[in-house]
């Protein structure tokens, strides 16, 4: 039996209510609860007033903006409906089928993608309950002072665990975040930042209200790719978001613009950089799936931050990378 | 420091329940503890194994991971509540009966509660495939899932059926 510790719990029913509640000393947001809780149970964070968004309906949109050209979605919308929004599914196929596949479908009923999007840093050595980790004396990112994953180490490596942000980033998707002191709007590339503590630029009295995902302005091929032990319910450990502009609807047509991102590596996602060779290749050339996992898995070096080695997942990331483009081309 | 308790009035299992509850208590804690609904299990406490699932306005919902004052006002079924919807047996149990569905019977709860959302849900007969991606958050060390997944579709067969 896992016993939360004390709290006070309160609802508001607007952005701008739940904005003045998340002012006081020792609030901390939360949505669905299926991250928070566990860490609360397990004593990573010890907030005296939950502001709980699950009354805020402003948050559970998800509307077409033709005028900005994206589709806005609440960060309150639970990942169960972003996977089966006829919008997302339409427009943006990659980030419905990667919060379809976020833990298991009971986690994705109460989870939000808000929620998603903030998932809290994970490490083999954090999520733990406190009797486990004091065997150890804790680390960076709990009790202690010592890094167990890079020796030496001053910097908190965890892990950005989260399905949907490498794919969120590949649309180049943006959040829009609020406080009482107003507003602000920010691509995810720039969200992150490479602290297990502390990986996103979010304040902690600031609400994410919304993501807005540009819509597709040309015919364009997107994945996401997902690795884990099990099949349900496990994080990934190897996660890889692809898109691929083209200039015709077919997957023999030249690639046009190319974004990779992959998760799980550090405390931010990685941008996979220098892709240029594969631009006006057809996308069906074998030697484009070819370049593109030589480039990942040159400039992607996962660490003992989860389960499995690293080595192993650092091969794995070229596999599974060949493998979703292969499929982008079989499915035509 | 623990927070005054509340007033929670919300409908469990058919019945309007008012329970005082502490901020901090989950939704599972309160059935269980205080409702004396010792139905939904208490496994990993921590939103991996599903044996604590309930529904929640019909969508099945983990109990560990709900605040038990965030089900104000909301309709809560546990699987005391799926056999007494049904008059005492429902088609479910008693396929999970005929099939040998249970063994140790600990998962059994959730996986019912879960199985009985996607059968009100679709309202047709299902395929294996459908009910194996419904119970993909439900884990059970004992039975290796055939049995549970040939009793699911059995069920919504029957209750298909004029």
């Amino acid at each position: 039996m896992l016993r939360l510790p004390g709290f006070e719990v309160a609802t508001p029913r607007t952005i701008d209510e739940a904005a003045t509640l998340l002012a006081r000393p020792g609030a901390r947001v939360v949505a669905g609860g299926t991250d928070l809780l566990p860490n609360l149970k397990h004593r990573l964070e010890q907030p005296s007033l939950l502001v709980s968004l699950a009354a805020v309906r402003e948050l559970g949109e998800v509307v077409v903006d033709a005028r900005a050209g994206v589709l806005r979605i609440g960060a309150g919308v639970t990942l169960t409906a972003v996977s089966e929004h006829p919008l997302v599914r339409e427009h943006l196929p990659s980030l419905a089928d990667a919060a379809g596949r976020v833990a298991s479908p009971l986690i994705r009923n109460m989870g939000t993608l808000g929620g998603n999007v903030n998932l809290d840093t994970r490490c083999r050595y954090v999520n733990q309950t406190a009797f486990w980790r004091s065997a150890i004396g804790g680390c960076l990112k709990s009790e202690g002072n010592v890094c167990h994953v890079v020796p030496g180490g001053r910097n908190c490596v965890a892990a950005m665990s989260s399905d949907c942000v490498p794919v969120l980033i590949s649309l180049e998707a943006a959040a829009v975040l609020r406080s009482t002191a107003g507003g602000r709007e920010l691509p995810l590339a720039e969200y992150f930042q490479a602290d297990g503590r502390e990986h996103t630029v979010r304040r902690p009295d600031e609400i994410m209200a919304e993501i807005r995902v540009p819509l597709p302005t040309g015919p364009r091929r997107c994945a996401y790719s997902k690795w884990s032990v099990r099949k349900s319910i496990d994080f990934p450990l190897v996660s890889i978001a692809l898109r691929f502009d083209l200039a015709a609807d077919a997957v023999d047509a030249a690639i046009t613009a190319v974004r990779v991102v992959v998760g799980v590596l550090g405390s931010r996602p990685r941008e996979v950089t220098q892709l240029d060779a594969v631009i006006g290749q057809p996308l069906s050339d074998p030697k484009v799936a070819e370049a593109i996992a030589a480039r990942v898995h040159a400039q992607c070096k996962p660490l003992e931050n989860v389960p499995y080695e690293a080595p192993y997942r650092r091969e794995m990331l070229a596999v599974h990378t060949r493998r979703a483009i292969a499929r982008l081309v079989a499915e035509g | 420091m623990t927070a005054p308790v509340r007033l929670l009035q919300c409908t469990v299992n058919g019945r309007a329940t008012a329970v005082a509850v502490a901020p901090h208590r989950t939704l599972l804690e309160v059935l269980r503890y205080q409702l004396d609904l010792i139905g939904s299990k208490q496994g990993c406490d921590k939103g991996d194994c599903g044996a604590c699932t309930v529904q929640v306005d019909g969508v099945p919902k983990l109990a560990c991971l709900t605040l038990a004052v965030a089900v104000e006002g909301r309709e809560v079924t546990t699987v005391e509540g799926l056999g007494e919807r049904a008059g005492g047996c429902h088609p479910l149990q008693d396929a999970f009966d005929r099939h040998d569905a249970a063994q140790c019977g600990f998962c059994t709860p959730g996986i019912l509660m879960a199985a009985d959302a996607l059968l009100r849900r679709v309202q047709r007969p299902v395929t294996p495939d459908e009910v194996r991606a419904a119970l993909a958050g439900n884990l059970c060390r004992c039975t290796g899932y055939t049995k549970i997944i040939d009793a699911v579709v059995d069920a919504s067969r029957r209750l298909s059926q004029p």
